[in-house]
């Protein structure tokens, strides 16, 4: 406690939003130098990523206390400045992400020493660099720092897609860059744009700041620019980045795949419905339902597509997608409760699917097998992994007792308060369909034979992976019995309990 | 103010031209390096300084000799070409840095001098277009630039280089001569050849058929000196034949000069009333601005030469400027007073990151670039920033011409020049995607060939390091633009 006390008295919360920019910055320095020594540069990667999560939790606790900082780094251009600041929704974001890189730190060791990949040092060195996008995504106070950490995100992951240097990777890293490029210069920066020109301004603020200044088939068209903007929510037909970039290393795919890289996307899209918009100038306007049908068609359709994948990655890969989708939905049906539960969902759904992304990274390492075909009776070598995988499984369906019941309960309780029941209709739909991708894969690695023994023996991957996905499994379970502070800080984003 | 700083917009000038036939007094490359370098850095200083008191003290006006106009020549100063002075300045000092290297092994020790002092002719010429108030003297530093800039890219290895100058030649000339013809009509007319008596006496002439004529060959002249598509052949030849150090100035600088030119003709001689309202000109400069951005950015995705693909796309970028005058918009303005700024520091980076790749490599193919992060990593990754910067990634100075010029567009209520706009971005970024591509994974051709010499990364880097910094810090820069944006429509006839 003396410690918290201590740390919390020497770094005030503006230090520590600005840290939690640099530090990343610093530890991929670091990082580069000690690339000699790999134990030496482990350490700290592991070390950068625990100093991270202490800095977001020092800004937490200045946002509990009511003293959420702000703190402008740098006069862009003349009134438009870089800005730091933090409320609810983007403490949550910043929590998942770097909190889970710790966790990802120590599987990634596992999984690149167990594969012995090359090139590890720029492997970390660029990890870093996207936690550092992360984090200024989710501190923007603006739309243009935003876009600013939004770009480095992109950018800083595009060697990590293409990390293996085949002819594979390249084309997945060209895809990869190209979806993402072209969607945040040619639709979401004339989005910023238009917005700073109708505003006058790019400011994230309470109650939003286009209400009265725009009309409403003027701001449909805004919101759609955004929506389709964001490629990196994926809502179809600019989901194709996200298949691609199943390329890249499990680790990669898993905490910014699964986290960091798409939740930053939901997240950009929460952050302009809730403080650009505002959802009570939006509620006017038919804009957010065209969003709704959009995002509930992504839902189904990736769903389907999930249903014939054949390649576990690839399978996870849609099932993101659609598991975004709802994050999409909820956050545009504007009602209270699926604000909450968007809010939520991105959590449930970060620690189901870094379980899965883990579970088929520690499947490739033990046994080099990528396809659902091979995976029968894998249960009875792989124990702790299945186990995990099951639990992520269920926790994206959504059954009880894993967080994704949660948050699933406050979206389906959002769809009720809209009397959508297009919304209603399209969870049920899709939670059948989670249901018929994942189960037939659990059934397969527990109760069927093996077919043929594997060609090496093997048992469990290497103990950092399976320390790494039992922990995240485990925090998908307890999200289920312990939910309350988060849920308070889902509260706060809609102005207390509704 | 005390008399040495009443001379600077004289010293500016006169510092490149007397280092001209002073370089050509030594033997050797040092010599005439040292020469043409410390007057290309006294102009600078120079120019730095004049931009400080223009921003402090509002414009200012110098009498060659101490004659007044009508009878002398006239130099005027004010926030526009002090900043543009800055830049060819800037670049020329930056350049020259990167030359000593590079001339030596492209140009040779007995051709050395002349070179340098050409190259500083060149530079003469350009700082003088910037800096003069007078119309007809304008020609003349036209003409002193294009000769220098007509011999130098002659002095490309490559014997296509004598037919790429030979070429500019001729379209360099009909520009000139097509301007001097517009020169001579406004003198006959006015009886005046300075540009702020032209301004004045102009508007009472506007509806003489004289004036239009004049009106159209100048324009028409300065275009084809631009490179404003269709008017552009010349240049994709003359940017890939002419050595490196010729192709990074004359790309960073020569057309920026031109612009300049353009938008004091437009704005400050012939008045925005005239030139926008009764004339279409705004219309035709828009129109042609889009064909070229398009069509350019497409073709120079085909290049197989890189240098060649980087012309096409200066190509593209000259219309984004033309683009932002064709607005008439205080913000249109900006932007292509921005975009003259940064693009200059884009292209002079990637031209440099390629004069170094021909340096090692002895090319610039597409087969010199594959694997180009193994063999040359600081110079691979100077290019990848530089093209960052040229797609108009966040953090560079490419964002933040994108970012006004989009805004103009969107004041303007053009969506379908915004689409325009990035569309050709994203082109930009499959072109340079493209390069980068084959740099980073392609297995490079064996042998083993070192990083370039360390004094072609230093100016390199340098001017990387300037799309960095003014991508992130881009109150100088836009400051000023602005500023001289807002000047030249509240002065506007």
């Amino acid at each position: 406690m003396s410690l918290v006390t201590l740390g919390t008295a020497a770094i005030s919360p503006e230090l520590a939003i600005q840290l939690a920019l640099a530090l990343p910055l610093l530890g991929a320095l670091l990082i580069a130098l000690a690339g000699r020594w790999p134990n030496l540069r482990e350490a700290v990667t592991l070390l950068t990523a625990c100093g991270l999560f202490a800095l977001v939790v020092r800004v937490l606790l200045a946002l509990l206390d009511g003293v959420p900082p702000r703190v402008e780094l740098v006069e862009m251009l003349p009134g438009l400045a870089l800005v730091l600041h933090t409320e609810p929704l983007s403490i949550l974001f910043a929590l998942l992400a770097s909190g889970l890189w710790i966790v990802t730190s120590v599987y990634s060791i596992g999984y690149m020493r167990g594969n012995e990949e090359n090139r590890q040092t720029r492997f970390y060195v660029c990890f870093a660099i996207a936690l550092c996008g992360a984090m200024g995504v989710a501190f923007a106070a603006n739309l243009l720092t935003l876009f600013v950490f939004y770009e480095v995100l992109t950018l800083s992951t595009w060697p990590l897609v293409t990390h293996k240097g085949d002819q594979a990777a390249e084309r997945g890293g060209r895809t990869y860059l190209l979806v993402l490029m072209s969607t945040s210069i040619g639709l979401l920066l004339p989005a910023i744009l238009w917005t700073y020109a109708v505003a006058g301004t790019t400011d994230f603020r309470a109650g939003g700041i286009l209400a009265g200044q725009i009309g409403p088939i003027a701001a449909t068209l805004l919101l759609l620019l955004y929506l389709f903007g964001v490629g990196k929510a994926a809502v179809m037909p600019v989901h194709r980045w996200l298949p691609a970039a199943m390329v890249a290393p499990t680790p990669v795919s898993a905490l910014l795949h699964a986290v960091a890289v798409v939740k930053a996307g939901v997240f950009t899209l929460a952050k302009v419905v809730i403080y650009v918009f505002g959802t009570g100038f939006l509620a006017q306007v038919p804009a957010a339902s065209v969003a709704i049908y959009l995002a509930g068609f992504t839902v189904v359709a990736a769903s389907v597509v999930a249903l014939r994948q054949q390649n576990l990655k690839r399978l996870l890969a849609y099932s993101t997608i659609a598991q975004l989708g709802y994050v999409v939905m909820a956050t545009m049906a504007l009602t209270a409760y699926a604000e909450i539960g968007a809010a939520m969902h991105m959590v449930a759904h970060a620690f189901g699917k870094i379980t899965l992304f883990f579970c088929a990274g520690a499947i490739y390492v033990a046994a080099r097998k990528t396809e659902l075909g091979q995976l029968d009776g894998i249960a009875r070598r792989m124990p702790w992994t299945m186990t995990a995988f099951a639990i992520g499984a269920l926790t994206m369906i959504g059954v009880p007792p894993t967080g994704g019941f949660v948050s699933k309960w406050l979206i389906v309780a959002g769809a009720f308060q809209r009397e959508s029941w297009f919304m209603l209709a399209v969870l049920v739909i899709s939670t059948a369909l989670n249901a018929a991708y994942f189960l037939p894969i659990v059934f397969r690695a527990f109760l069927l034979p093996e077919r043929s023994p594997p060609p090496r023996e093997h048992g469990e991957a290497p103990w950092p992976m399976v320390a790494a996905l039992s922990l995240t499994a485990l925090l998908s379970l307890l999200l289920f019995f312990f939910n309350q502070p988060l849920l308070a800080l889902a509260y706060a984003l809609v102005g207390g309990r509704p | 103010m005390s008399t040495w700083q009443a001379h600077l917009p004289a010293l500016v000038v006169l510092a490149p031209l007397l280092a001209a036939p002073l370089s050509l007094l030594g033997r050797g490359t040092r010599w005439p390096w040292l020469v043409v370098s410390a007057a290309a850095w006294l102009s600078l200083a120079a120019s730095v300084l004049l931009l400080r008191q223009v921003l402090d003290d509002g414009p200012l006006r110098y009498f060659v000799g101490g004659w007044e106009p009508p009878w002398g020549i006239e130099l005027a100063v004010d926030p526009l070409n002090a900043l543009l002075l800055v830049l060819v300045t800037l670049l020329a000092s930056v350049t020259l840095v990167y030359a000593g290297t590079s001339v030596a092994r492209e140009i040779g020790h007995a051709r050395a001098p002349l070179f340098y002092a050409v190259l500083s002719l060149l530079v003469t010429g350009l700082l003088g277009i910037a800096v003069t108030g007078d119309a007809f003297n304008v020609f003349v530093f036209l003409e002193i630039s294009s000769l220098a800039t007509y011999t130098l890219i002659a002095m490309g290895r490559d014997r296509r280089a004598l037919t790429a100058s030979f070429q500019y030649l001729i379209m360099g000339t009909i520009g000139a001569t097509f301007y001097l013809i517009g020169i001579g009509f406004l003198y006959a007319m006015t009886g005046t050849l300075n540009m702020a008596d032209l301004a004045e006496r102009l508007p009472e002439l506007n509806h003489t058929r004289t004036v239009r004529t004049a009106f159209a060959f100048i324009v028409t002249g300065i275009c084809l000196k631009l490179a404003v598509f269709p008017l552009h052949l010349w240049l994709p030849n003359a940017y890939s034949f002419a050595p490196s150090t010729v192709s990074v100035l004359v790309a960073a600088t020569s057309t920026k000069v031109a612009l300049y030119l353009l938008i004091r003709m437009l704005f400050t001689v012939f008045g925005v009333q005239f030139a926008f309202v009764h004339e279409p000109t705004g219309n035709i400069l828009v129109a042609l601005a889009l064909v070229g951005i398009l069509s350019c950015s497409l073709v120079a995705i085909g290049q197989r030469d890189i240098k060649r693909l980087l012309a096409y796309s200066s190509v593209a970028q000259i219309g984004y400027m033309v683009l932002g005058i064709g607005m008439v918009s205080v913000t249109g303005l900006t932007a292509a007073l921005l975009h003259m700024f940064n693009h200059a520091l884009i292209k002079g980076a990637l031209f440099m990151a390629l004069g170094a790749v021909a340096y090692q490599l002895r090319g610039t193919g597409r087969e010199q670039m594959a694997g180009l992060a193994r063999r040359m990593p600081w110079t691979f990754w100077a290019f990848v920033l530089g093209g960052l910067s040229l797609v108009g990634v966040p953090l560079t100075v490419g964002f933040i011409s994108k970012w006004y010029l989009i805004l103009a567009a969107i004041e303007q209520g053009w969506w379908p020049v915004v689409a325009v706009i990035v569309v050709a971005s994203l082109l930009a970024l499959v072109y340079i995607g493209r390069v980068v591509q084959s740099g980073w994974f392609d297995e490079p051709p064996p042998g083993k060939p070192e990083e370039a010499p360390l004094a072609m990364l230093l100016p390199m880097w340098a001017l990387v390091l300037a799309n960095i910094y003014f991508g992130i810090d881009a109150r100088l820069t836009v400051g000023v633009a602005e500023r001289a944006a807002a000047m030249l429509f509240a002065l506007s006839p």
